[in-house]
């Protein structure tokens, strides 16, 4: 009917690739790889060692890996905006010794540490926008300033040490408080069965998912992250949204940080590290669940998971702790590969 | 298949195409061309977008490899395996796309000789002196003019014009057999584009063959030997001079009624300002701007690269806000400090550059059209897809987008579907003023016209629509009143037959 119907013809792109069983087979690689390969290792653990298929060790690999997948879903915000969240690690280091400090040195009940703790959290979200939207600074520059910056200050606020009850403070005087019960029950309590930081993990992993995939705000991040100028020009307030994604991050890894300070049950001042590694790893594995390629909730969920089995299912195997890095930065590695080389390949 | 050692006339021809074709997933896009280009010959190949053009185009630079069919280079059938071997056979191609020939970040010398140094299998060690003097002879060769001062220079400081005589200038120093221009002109001013005439005019003497790809007849008219017209990847015209117009569009938009829009009939000022702009400064140091938008018309803006139409259409935006001036926008003060001030007040735009500033790459047409409402989507923050989809198939329909579905994403459609879709975002609340700049670049006819349509439509519905054009012949189109910008000042401000073709022309080029 009109002139352009009549003209054209669909071009290149718009045409499906050929469905040549080679491609097909290629396609679902990309998409359900992950989930097979997630799966298969499920099985030949649960299958070979008879440990393993005990719902006690199944929870307790969730229990495992919720602080790493917490603090990976505020690398999955900030990853969708196009940056990287690097304090996270330092963040949740930072919500443990808020923690001890306030229910051991101040004296105080738990309520009161977990709100002194998400505050800390957000603060260093902030601190963290405040570099990225403000100062203009790069992401991964910024938050790495931030990481060593909250290190630091956290060694300060305890003079270097960790902060255990009844420990001698510099005064002289004994430390008046201890970790309450009701905080230690985030990772030691159950509800039905299942570990309180499971259910933890679980509510904000929906909660997330809803707010990225389901929100016009998550939407709002996926376009930044996608086109920032073409946003802005959209009437998107880009600094305002970026600012979000940190503050989240914050205050994400701050949860991170409470379920690790009651897993510890003190102040250890070097706690948090060894999570920022795989929080950013979680987040990155997830990108290529599904073969989406892109930053996504279940996909760092799945990503923490399928880190929890291999690390459980090879402990329980008599692979010595020391392995893990290897094993761990091996998947990862893997999943880069799925993410980037094969579905470049398929769209090119 | 035996190789044709000549043509029929007895001259070999640089490049011969002998039934090319083309089929993506069982869908043909080439159709058995067979096309000889002769050296030393302007071919101007002319085509709406997806008709097959720019898969031509890539089986002749080496990126599709799988087609059907025979090319010959000088007689001699040809694998064109890779974008390199094609390069090695001797056909160049400068894409309409300027920013992926250059390299930011390395001098203007070190760009000009960046095939030979990507390849150089000699000293691996770079000397500035020698890549200077290698660049120097390079431009020599194209009569550009450049000191060494501004080969020193890194290439992001060069302007966009610029930028493509290096390319091109990188292009012919390896002596193509070959040249194949796409759309070359749709980035340059009229007088750039003189310049690269000029350059063609040489090529030609120099014996290289050129497939010249553009959408302006203009310019085919004053430059091609030959005109060739794909339709549907079928070859469907094949005209030597002088050229039959009529029977070339017809054979491109196989549409027999008259193919140019009759020009808009308001012959003077009418509706209410809706606009009123007064001691706006586009410019450091220029005169400042005073000008009136009215409601239910199309304005339209002339001016070359750097008359200040993209610093207006910003301003007006709030994507950079006037630094002097005040706006008045329907009798209220309107100082838009950010896009989002801009939006709520009804002024909408439609960039100049859709790629880097409109489109969300690798999302759908419906989300990449419910982008700047979310909020109307959305309960609670929650989005609502099923409403989404409407819209977004309702604009597919208002607009004539070529598309599989509202699902598909925007990289599947062609240049001139991706800017009805940019359009049509601006359409689901009916915007007060709507400002298009450059609207038309890399955009075929046909959809040219239809967003000119949806244009004079929504002016007619009471909008002020403020369209910014370099080409003069695309804001008549579809202007009421035509305004000639140079240098951020106001020149020419005319309604109907005051705004007639040659005195807007002359306007220009008094103005320079």
């Amino acid at each position: 009917m009109t002139t352009t119907q009549s003209t054209e013809v669909p071009t290149k792109a718009a045409i499906r690739p050929a469905t040549s069983t080679a491609v097909r087979v290629q396609n679902a690689v990309i998409k359900y790889g992950f989930i097979f390969v997630t799966v298969a290792l499920f099985l030949y653990f649960a299958l070979s060692e008879g440990s393993f298929r005990e719902s006690a060790t199944l929870l307790d690999t969730l229990r495992y890996v919720s602080v790493a997948a917490i603090l990976g879903l505020g690398v999955t915000l900030t990853m969708a905006v196009g940056g990287m969240d690097m304090s996270v690690g330092a963040v949740a280091g930072l919500g443990v010794s808020v923690a001890a400090q306030t229910m051991v040195v101040f004296n105080q009940v738990g309520t009161v540490a977990i709100l002194a703790v998400l505050v800390a959290g957000a603060l260093a979200g902030l601190l963290n926008a405040l570099l990225i939207v403000v100062l203009k600074i790069p992401d991964m520059l910024a938050t790495l300033g931030t990481m060593f910056v909250i290190q630091g200050s956290k060694l300060i606020l305890v003079d270097g040490q960790s902060i255990t009850p009844g420990m001698t403070m510099s005064d002289g005087s004994t430390a008046p408080g201890r970790f309450t019960d009701g905080f230690l029950k985030i990772d030691r309590g159950t509800v039905l069965g299942i570990p309180i930081s499971v259910l933890i993990f679980g509510g904000l992993t929906i909660a997330a998912w809803v707010f990225l995939a389901r929100t016009r705000w998550g939407r709002v991040l996926y376009a930044i992250g996608a086109n920032p100028e073409a946003s802005r020009l959209a009437g998107i307030r880009v600094g305002a949204h970026r600012a979000l994604a940190y503050v989240i991050s914050g205050v994400l890894a701050s949860v991170g940080g409470l379920i690790l300070a009651s897993r510890i049950g003190q102040g250890d001042v070097s706690a948090g590290t060894s999570q920022l590694l795989e929080a950013v790893a979680v987040a990155l594995v997830g990108t290529s669940v599904l073969g989406r390629g892109r930053p996504n909730v279940w996909g760092t969920a799945l990503g923490a998971v399928l880190i929890g089995i291999i690390t459980t299912g090879l402990t329980i195997k008599g692979l010595p702790y020391y392995t893990q890095d290897v094993v761990e930065g091996a998947v990862l590695i893997l999943a880069l590969v799925f993410s980037f080389t094969l579905s470049k390949r398929r769209t090119a | 298949m035996s190789p044709t050692e000549s043509g029929p006339s007895g001259t070999v021809p640089a490049v011969g195409l002998t039934d090319v074709s083309m089929a993506f997933g069982g869908k043909t896009v080439l159709a058995s061309v067979t096309l000889d280009i002769a050296p030393g010959s302007v071919v101007a190949l002319l085509g709406a977008n997806g008709a097959g053009k720019s898969t031509l185009i890539k089986i002749l630079s080496g990126v599709h490899t799988d087609h059907g069919g025979e090319v010959r280079v000088d007689g001699r059938p040809v694998a064109l395996a890779s974008p390199l071997a094609a390069r090695q056979l001797g056909i160049q191609t400068v894409h309409q796309r300027i920013g992926e020939g250059i390299v930011p970040g390395l001098t203007v010398a070190e760009n000009l000789v960046f095939e030979e140094l990507a390849q150089k299998r000699g000293n691996p060690f770079l000397s500035g002196r020698t890549t200077l003097a290698r660049a120097r002879e390079i431009q020599a060769g194209l009569g550009l003019d450049w000191s060494d001062q501004v080969l020193k220079q890194d290439v992001g400081e060069l302007g966009i014009s610029d930028r493509q005589l290096l390319i091109l200038a990188r292009a012919l120093a390896t002596r193509p057999r070959l040249l194949i221009l796409d759309e070359p002109t749709s980035a340059l001013s009229a007088a750039e584009a003189q310049r690269l005439f000029a350059l063609v005019e040489r090529m030609r003497e120099d014996g290289i063959a050129v497939l010249y790809v553009s959408h302006r007849l203009g310019e085919i008219d004053a430059l091609a030997d030959r005109l060739v017209v794909l339709r549907d990847g079928l070859l469907t015209e094949d005209q030597a001079r002088p050229f039959d117009w009529d029977a070339a569009l017809r054979a491109m938009l196989a549409q027999s009624q008259e193919v140019t829009t009759a020009r808009p009939v308001r012959e003077g000022a009418e509706g209410e300002v809706a606009l009123s702009l007064r001691g706006v400064r586009l410019f450091e140091g220029r005169a400042p701007l005073d000008l009136d938008l009215r409601a239910g018309e199309v304005t339209g803006v002339v001016g070359l690269l750097g008359a200040g139409k993209t610093e207006l259409a910003r301003g007006l935006f709030g994507a950079e806000p006037f630094a002097t001036g005040a706006v008045e926008l329907d009798g209220t003060a309107y100082a838009p400090r950010r896009p989002s001030d801009a939006i709520r007040a009804g002024v909408h735009l439609v960039p100049e550059d859709r790629h880097a500033d409109a489109l969300v790459p690798g999302w759908s047409v419906a989300r990449n059209i419910s982008l700047p409402f979310l909020k109307s989507f959305s309960r609670a923050g929650l989005m609502n897809r099923p409403k989404e989809d409407a819209l977004g198939r309702e604009t597919i329909e208002a607009l004539g987008v070529v598309t599989r579905d509202e699902h598909s994403t925007v990289e599947e459609l062609s240049g001139g579907n991706q800017q009805k879709v940019v359009v049509g975002r601006w359409l689901a609340h009916t915007p007060r003023v709507l400002i298009l700049d450059e609207p038309f670049r890399g955009v075929d006819i046909g959809a040219r016209r239809d967003i000119g349509r949806r244009a004079r439509a929504l002016a007619a519905e009471g909008a002020a629509v403020l369209v910014l054009s370099a080409d003069v012949d695309e804001v008549l189109e579809v202007a009421d009143r035509v305004v000639v910008l140079a240098a951020g000042e106001v020149h020419l401000d005319a309604y109907g037959e005051d705004a007639e073709r040659d005195r807007v022309i002359q306007t220009i080029s008094a103005s320079v």
